[in-house]
């Protein structure tokens, strides 16, 4: 360090940049603070920041009478948000429906992402991509409405129902509880279909990315030690590939609990945890009440990521 | 004796690559067989068809006689040393070396024994519980050994199984194969590029170039009496001198290899023993390379040889012959490898 002031000395002549490099090589650790600050600043004011102010506000509450936002500390917010059946209903709903659309994704995304990883090549991994990508350049609120009318009683789906005379089946799925409805386009049915359509590229692309990780060497090791393809498929190739799955269900997991607009557009009058929290900070104005009902989605996912840690999901990382 | 593995006429092509070219050879039961060649020679593709990860465009391959064309990998009775050693990375030492006994359903209790006394055999006892992550290259090494084996296979697979780790070591591990190859019996084929291991470790070697076998033998037949230039040339130095150059010396024309260290100079006046071919030189540069000492000898009938001669005296550059000195080559007539010509390379193989 001591040798810096001379190596400035001497780079004199070059000038007041030539001057900062050689400064900056001289110390690579305030070259990597200049490096590293802006990055650092936007992640912890910005990101971490607006998340923690979330949290804060949840533990603030409603003054019952004034309808005005009391600034103390207090879990009365979280005792009314356990409190309520209708609540706890909304969020046993979406993490229901977050939990089917994870596995649906998953079951939908593992094989084309292993095809992707495994098998394509060139031109047909090129054209995977592009099929993948290609959804998620256009607008989301233009593609949720367009399944609006894909799902409509008149749609293309009860049509095509009606031309192969199999109407009495789809009237057979929809009249099922729960997941059934007038139409499927107010169904669960339906927005679970819209939800797994939205949130699919998001499983393909971390499960390929785990799988194109797997060497090709332990594949055919697997082989050569006797294990036929299930057992390879089992042993080895899901066990390497899990973490990739998971990182893709905290995708499709968090961005169901947290969507407003397609339970808007697809659902019924039953809620989701981002319609209320819309609903909360917005018409009724108890931004405490949001903010508990946000946290519910970061502890879920806290849960599953721990249970996941427990099952070995990571320990191929 | 039924060979254990056998090549008729095998040949594997990628696209216009012709990565195995119609080889056919015999590996006998119980022996250490070496394919040696350059990379791309085809030598890891044939350990590849023996595997069953490669399966031949023509051409037909036998283990224990039995043609193994329609056999997955997972019933064919070998098991390969990976060159990446391949270990299952999460999994246990332990479980990675009694894996083909999980597979086969082998009860928890009995895998645990064997594992062990196969951690055992190959000297790593008490390591059986770490992630092959923990371990250095060389453990590695001898777990894929023993993953290998534990199912005691017929034949054994290695491909360039000693590649990654540094030489001391890579002594060490020759060692200790060849010395656990006699032990337990089993047929080893070994990959490799490196003809010192090959010619320390093997029974027999084959030599690869271009996807053909130019020569099977035993590593003093293939050392001492190389067929081809390319055989001679990659295994070991040697000198080469076109039919031209080795009829002045030998009065035969047709091309030979001469094995340096074969080579003994001599001064211009000094007698040549009885039956030894002799050939008159200049000393065009001379090299001291502590051991020993290397000339490069212009031979007035056309030609260079290369001389290696051995620092017997300790005297370095200062008493033999120097730069511009008139020298003599002499080597006994045995040293004298004569060159199959193209068109038999061709036959043979």
């Amino acid at each position: 360090m001591t040798a810096a002031p001379d190596a400035v000395a001497v780079a004199a002549p070059g000038g007041s940049l030539r001057r900062l490099s050689t400064l900056l090589y001289g110390r690579p650790r305030l070259l990597l603070a200049v490096l590293l600050a802006p990055p650092l600043l936007w992640l912890g004011v910005i990101y971490l920041g607006s998340l923690f102010s979330l949290l804060a506000q949840s533990f603030f509450y409603i003054d019952g009478f004034t309808g005005q936002i009391v600034y103390e500390f207090s879990l009365r917010t979280y005792a009314e948000l356990l409190s309520s059946r209708a609540n706890l209903d909304v969020i046993l709903r979406t993490v229901g429906m977050a939990t089917s659309v994870s596995l649906a994704a998953a079951a939908i995304g593992f094989p084309i992402a292993y095809y992707m990883a495994r098998y394509a090549t060139g031109r047909t991994k090129a054209l995977f991509y592009l099929g993948v990508m290609l959804p998620l350049w256009s607008s989301y609120l233009v593609r949720v409405y367009a399944w609006k009318l894909i799902l409509a009683k008149e749609g293309v789906i009860g049509w095509s129902f009606a031309q192969v005379k199999l109407s009495w089946l789809l009237d057979g799925i929809l009249s099922i509880p729960v997941i059934g409805g007038p139409s499927l386009s107010v169904s669960y049915l339906g927005m679970f279909l819209v939800f797994t359509y939205m949130w699919l590229p998001y499983m393909i692309l971390p499960t390929q990315a785990a799988l194109e990780r797997v060497p090709r060497s332990l594949i055919e090791a697997s082989g050569d030690l006797g294990a036929e393809p299930g057992m390879t498929f089992r042993k080895v190739i899901l066990p390497l590939a899990f973490p990739g799955v998971v990182a893709g269900s905290i995708f499709t997991f968090s961005l169901t609990l947290g969507d407003y607009i397609i339970p808007y557009i697809i659902g019924s009058s039953r809620f989701f945890i981002g319609q209320v929290v819309y609903l909360q900070q917005g018409t009724a104005g108890n931004i405490p009440l949001a903010a508990a009902f946000s946290v519910v989605p970061i502890v879920v996912i806290a849960v599953y990521l721990t249970i996941a840690r427990r099952l070995g999901a990571f320990d191929a990382l | 004796m039924v060979a254990a593995v056998r090549f008729d006429s095998v040949s594997r092509h990628f696209g216009e690559v012709r990565a195995v070219d119609e080889v056919s050879f015999e590996i006998a039961d119980g022996e250490f067989f070496s394919m040696l060649g350059p990379s791309g020679s085809g030598k890891t593709t044939c350990l590849r068809l023996i595997a069953g990860f490669e399966r031949p465009d023509a051409g037909h391959v036998y283990i224990r006689g039995d043609s193994v064309d329609r056999v997955p990998p997972y019933q064919r009775d070998v098991n390969t040393v990976f060159q990446d050693y391949a270990l299952f990375p999460h999994m246990t030492v332990a479980d990675n070396v009694a894996y083909s006994l999980m597979v086969r359903k082998v009860p928890a209790r009995e895998r645990r024994e064997r594992a062990e006394e196969m951690l055992a055999l190959v000297r790593l006892e008490g390591l059986g519980a770490r992630k092959p992550g923990e371990l250095s290259g060389g453990q590695r090494q001898r777990v894929a050994l023993g993953r290998a084996l534990i199912s005691r296979p017929r034949v054994l697979l290695l491909d360039e199984p000693l590649g990654a780790l540094d030489l001391k070591l890579r002594e060490q591990m020759q060692i200790e194969l060849k010395a656990l190859q006699r032990k337990i019996g089993v047929t080893f084929v070994y990959v490799t590029h490196d003809q010192g291991e090959a010619l320390s470790m093997s029974d027999r070697v084959a030599v690869f170039n271009l996807g053909r076998v130019e020569q099977i033998g035993r590593p003093e037949e293939i050392y001492e009496h190389p067929e081809t230039p390319f055989v001679a040339g990659f295994v070991g130095v040697s000198n080469f001198l076109d039919a031209e150059a080795a009829a002045h010396i030998t009065g035969t024309r047709a091309a030979i290899a001469l094995r340096p260290e074969r080579l003994r100079l001599m001064a211009p006046d000094e007698a040549a023993p009885d039956g030894h071919c002799v050939a008159a030189g200049v000393v065009e540069a001379l090299q001291y390379l502590g051991a020993s000492i290397r000339y490069d000898v212009a031979l007035d009938g056309g030609g260079r040889l290369v001389v290696v001669q051995q620092n017997a005296e300790g005297a370095g550059l200062g008493t033999g012959p120097q730069g511009g000195s008139a020298v003599r080559v002499a080597f006994a007539r045995s040293a004298v490898q004569p060159m199959r010509t193209p068109a038999q390379v061709g036959d043979e193989a």
